[in-house]
């Protein structure tokens, strides 16, 4: 096993990595941006190391830079996370070439899977269904239309090179469709430095349901089944679920086969990730490959008895799975909610400012996995997802109720968070009788109305008593100090030591 | 004064990774405290809550003006001393805090830890307390909820000249000297402990939770056959009706505490400031950048002028002799309004620097304004030419200043505090009013690497005279390695703190706001003429 490995990234995810590191004994490198020098993550890990400013361009996205303080500080691997340069081949191979393990997939891979018309290929070939699509880097407007009309509207016009909703056009009808085209090629040469689209067939009422794979570097691969992803706002997750409640144990099998076919069919190592789009009928297309841990690790986690993290640092070092398909069971019920920093009552806006206090829920079958702690800076500069709450009970309805409780003890003061609005999907009918597609939000929860923010008498009473007992205390004092008019004792901040 | 020019760089490799190092170990601290604070744990907190008592710091907040500062003192004394006997902070919470607008000693035993039972190190923090009542003069308020000694160490609590007894002789002088002695007795108060009400000026007992006796039910039991309940034998009634023990009958915790405020509001003492103030500025330089600025180890030097600079009022300095024996830097500063004198080691003490700093102190106490030390000091220079020059005269000169010194002195132990330095600098035996440590800080009568070279060096010699061959390199290695072990264990501001060489361990964050409090604190006493003795010319 390594001894001491280098975390390139931050916030939950990098404090999730460092503590699998140090149960195992592995000592952790932490690197940072100069605005993150008093971060968790920064806490947690054995050493640190400044890798530039601010901005992502400056300092999490700088290869090189990594690589080079890996190498300084003599770490045997990278754990790239996940986003940064978790998806990068680029990066990949770097690492590898300067004779370090990336904790991850081999580049190949992720280059195999990160062109999204090439993956759509591949997945043919190894008889994995894919979205009935459309691709040519050579036709023209009118090839482009005949094979809409072949595909059935709607159609969905999609960026090559793309990622993160950019790039995407639905088009309902034939009319809007060149018109489309040219926007989606706009937006993805701005994008992705790439203009080309593909066609796809548009799944209405479509569900996001996706496979957790593990593969070994001796061609061993197994799946720990699905997770449902299908609440989403702005093409983001916000709660993902295992097992789906909509998959029927066939289905669920099927697609578990497909996804081990696909990552076979790219010879993929270590964790990772096949989405799949479901129609109402539960036929099943590939929608891609995630080729790195997923944020929403820990419910597959907590159904399945794995730790994936754990999982990668053993497939890293070279060890072989220790279990077989058939080992592999799901038990319970796991729901995950991400925290955000943002205004869900205005357009999901990111928020920024300081965490004045954080009370995390804990209880049986309660998981907190996060990012920041009482005292802590929201900035502008990174993904305000500040925690994940994660839950697993015996059943789903036991699971929502445990979600509901959870989230209401959730305390974070300072900023603006989603937590009221994830009570109130937690609490809706469509969503408790497991019909939630990926429409869910922008049907059911737009606008949304923050709940009646109101105090309650008593906390109003306090903060009114409080109020008085400040003024009255900084009347004269009832015998004053001559000349001590500056007295830091007058200071009301309830200093302790 | 002028505006200190800092020469950091806070975005070089040196600065990270020195405040990593440092917040690491500000972790440490605050954990810690943070484990310190739960007092004797969830279920005897609970046990005390069923009686309806509030915990100790619950008391002490409800008891403090709102919102604002406690100073605590000490609050990891006793950590890992008595072995397998875990006794957070000695049963025993002490600090400063302001009472109906009066800067008070606020002292209050913690029931949930072994019963607030008397350890060696209650005694000895029971006593600090009362030393810094008296040096400031500060009305002392005694939260009382103790079994008394500690029975199986009777003999380490009782007899000595720094023991039980001398709680109540300080009360007794300190009454004398109009220093308020005010008592509530919230829990019980036996055998030796019951002098503590009784020798209060005004005497507070919480109905059904209080009581006073000098033997309890069972003693008195066993010495007479009579059968008495603690209520009858020595409750809130009895005391307040009939035996006149106590002067004041509480309800509950929460009375008792408001009947304490109106005590204080009617203490008719007047604090009287006797030094030149000024409205306080915040530092130029965010006190931060402490982290960043103290190296890893004793090895690596830096300007302390760049700590100076993060702890004064708008950052600003007037340095005296900045040309003359420069291993010690000495000047004129404000903090939080108040005019100080710093006295600060930059590196090793030369008989120039002795001297410069025996001036300087000659100029503070001349003019009554408080000095800070600021201590990191590996010692006094040795070697022929300097004791030839006389080093241990002037290193003299300094130690006779300092010890002479009459204004409010304080201390912070920011680096190494080794040797002869640890006097010169105003060390624990030199009565500065407060010390505080650093978390990097060390302290011992020398580095643990000297200390190793030395005994190394004797043994050497010794083998040789014995006609031995001397020790080779690995024999020599494991012969330091329990020296180098020792002086790592025992140099350690833990070490130091479970021990009460100091006053606490001090987030360099907040040093600023500490020393601010602190200063306030010492402007309560008056300041008193300083006479020196003979100076060896």
């Amino acid at each position: 096993m390594f001894k001491k490995i280098l975390i390139a990234n931050r916030g939950e995810i990098a404090a999730r990595i460092i503590r699998a590191c140090h149960e195992r004994g592995i000592r952790t490198v932490a690197v940072y941006s100069d605005v993150d020098a008093d971060a968790l993550h920064v806490r947690l890990a054995d050493e640190a190391v400044l890798i530039g400013a601010a901005a992502p361009s400056q300092s999490y996205l700088r290869g090189e830079t990594i690589i080079e303080a890996a190498k300084k500080n003599n770490c045997q691997a990278i754990h790239p996370g996940f986003g940064f340069l978790s998806e990068a081949p680029g990066f990949a191979r770097a690492v590898r070439d300067a004779g370090l393990v990336f904790i991850g997939p081999p580049a190949e891979a992720i280059e195999k899977m990160g062109v999204k018309t090439e993956a759509r290929s591949l997945m043919e070939q190894a008889g994995v269904p894919v979205v009935p699509g459309f691709q040519s880097s050579s036709a023209s407007d009118d090839d482009f239309q005949r094979a809409a009309d072949h595909i059935g509207y709607p159609v969905m016009v999609k960026a090559a090179g793309g990622g993160g909703g950019k790039g995407i056009r639905i088009v309902h009808e034939p009319a809007t469709l060149l018109e489309s085209i040219a926007a989606a090629r706009r937006e993805a040469l701005n994008a992705f430095n790439d203009p080309t689209v593909f066609l796809e067939k548009y799944i209405e009422n479509g569900r996001h349901i996706e496979v957790q794979v593990l593969a070994d570097s001796y061609g061993h691969v197994v799946h720990l089944y699905e997770r449902e992803c299908s609440i989403q706002r702005r093409h983001q997750k916000i709660i993902e679920e295992t097992p789906s409640p909509f998959l029927s144990d066939e289905i669920r099998d099927e697609m578990g086969r497909a996804a081990v076919n696909a990552a076979q069919a790219v010879q993929y190592v270590n964790a990772g990730t096949v989405e799949f789009i479901v129609d109402e009928n539960e036929k099943f297309y590939f929608l891609e490959m995630n080729t790195r841990l997923q944020v929403e690790h820990p419910i597959t986690e907590l159904v399945t008895g794995i730790d994936i993290v754990n999982a990668q640092l053993n497939i890293a070092a070279g060890a072989e799975l220790p279990f077989q398909q058939e080992d592999i069971f799901q038990r319970g019920h796991a729901i995950e909610c991400r925290i955000y920093a943002e205004d869900p009552a205005n357009n999901f806006l990111p928020a920024v400012g300081p965490v004045l206090r954080t009370v995390e829920p804990a209880g049986p079958g309660i998981r907190v996995d996060a990012g920041v702690v009482t005292g802590d800076q929201v900035t502008i500069h990174y993904d305000p997802m500040i925690a994940k709450l994660i839950v697993v009970a015996e059943n789903r309805i036991n699971a929502i109720r445990k979600m509901e409780w959870a989230l209401a003890q959730y305390v974070i003061l300072g900023l603006t968070t989603n937590l009221a609005f994830l009570k109130d999907v937690m609490q809706h009918p469509v969503f408790m009788l497991g019909e939630a597609t990926t429409h869910f939000i922008d049907e059911f929860l737009t606008p949304w109305v923050p709940p009646d923010t109101e105090p309650s008498e008593i906390a109003l009473i306090a903060a009114t008593l409080s109020e008085i007992a400040q003024a009255a205390s900084i009347l004269p004092a009832a015998t004053p100090a001559e000349g001590d008019v500056y007295s830091p004792w007058s200071r009301m901040d309830g200093f302790r030591m | 004064m002028l505006l200190i020019e800092s020469q950091i760089n806070t975005q070089d490799e040196i600065f990270h990774s020195n405040y990593h190092h440092n917040l690491l170990l500000l972790n440490e601290l605050k954990a810690r405290l943070e484990l310190v604070r739960q007092g004797g744990g969830e279920r005897y907190r609970q046990r005390h809550m069923e009686q309806g008592k509030l915990f100790v710091r619950e008391r002490i907040d409800k008891l403090l003006d709102p919102g604002s500062p406690f100073l605590e003192i000490a609050p990891l004394v006793a950590w890992d001393l008595y072995g397998d006997d875990d006794v957070p902070s000695a049963g025993i919470v002490i600090g400063i805090g302001r009472v109906s607008g009066r800067e008070c000693l606020i002292l209050g035993n913690d029931a949930t830890v072994k019963g607030g039972s008397y350890y060696p190190m209650t005694v000895r923090k029971h006593l600090r307390a009362q030393q810094i009542a008296l040096q400031n003069r500060l009305p002392c308020i005694y939260l009382v909820d103790s079994g008394g000694a500690f029975l199986p160490m009777q003999d380490e609590v009782f007899p000595d000249y720094d023991d039980f007894g001398r709680i109540f002789y300080n009360q007794a002088i300190m009454s004398a000297a109009g220093i308020p002695q005010i008592a509530a007795v919230m829990g019980s108060c036996t055998a030796g402990g019951a002098y503590v009400p009784a020798m209060s000026d005004e005497t507070i007992i919480v109905n059904k939770t209080g009581t006073i006796f000098l033997g309890g039910p069972p003693l008195v039991k066993a010495a007479t056959g009579e059968e008495v309940s603690a209520e009858e034998l020595g409750g809130a009634y009895v005391h307040t009706h009939l035996s006149g023990v106590a002067d004041h009958f509480a309800e509950n915790d929460d009375h008792a505490i408001e009947i304490l405020r109106n005590i204080v509001a009617a203490l008719n003492t007047h604090k009287k400031i006797d030094l030149d103030v000024a409205p306080p500025e915040e530092p130029v330089y965010d006190p931060k950048e402490i982290l960043g600025i103290i190296p890893k180890t004793f090895r690596e030097t830096y300007d302390v002028r760049e700590i100076i600079a993060r702890l004064v009022d708008g950052s600003k300095f007037q340095e005296f002799k900045a040309n003359y024996g420069s291993t010690l830097v000495t000047g004129f500063a404000r903090i939080e309004g108040y005019l100080v004198g710093i006295v600060a080691n930059n590196g090793v003490l030369f008989s120039e620097s002795a001297l410069k700093g025996t001036h300087f102190i000659e100029l503070c106490t001349k003019r009554r304004v408080p000095l800070l030390f600021l201590q990191n000091i590996t010692g006094f220079m040795v070697g022929r030419d300097y004791e030839v020059g006389g080093i241990a005269k002037d290193g003299a000169k300094m130690v006779h200043a300092v010890a002479n010194a009459n204004v409010p002195k304080l201390t912070v132990i920011i680096g190494g505090s080794f040797g002869a330095g640890n006097y010169g600098m105003c060390g624990r035996a030199y009565n500065p009013r407060f010390l505080w440590m650093w978390p990097n800080s060390r302290i011992s009568v020398m580095g643990g690497e000297q200390a190793a070279n030395v005994l190394a060096t004797i043994k050497q010699d010794q083998l040789v005279r014995q006609g031995l061959s001397p020790m080779g390199e690995r024999e020599l290695a494991e012969f330091k390695q329990p020296i180098l072990d020792k002086y790592e264990r025992e140099g350690s501001p833990y070490y130091s703190t479970a021990r009460l060489w100091d006053d606490g361990i001090l987030d360099p964050t907040q040093t600023r706001r500490v020393l601010g409090l602190a200063l306030s604190v010492c402007l309560n006493a008056p300041v008193e003429e300083t006479q020196y003795g003979v100076f060896r010319m």
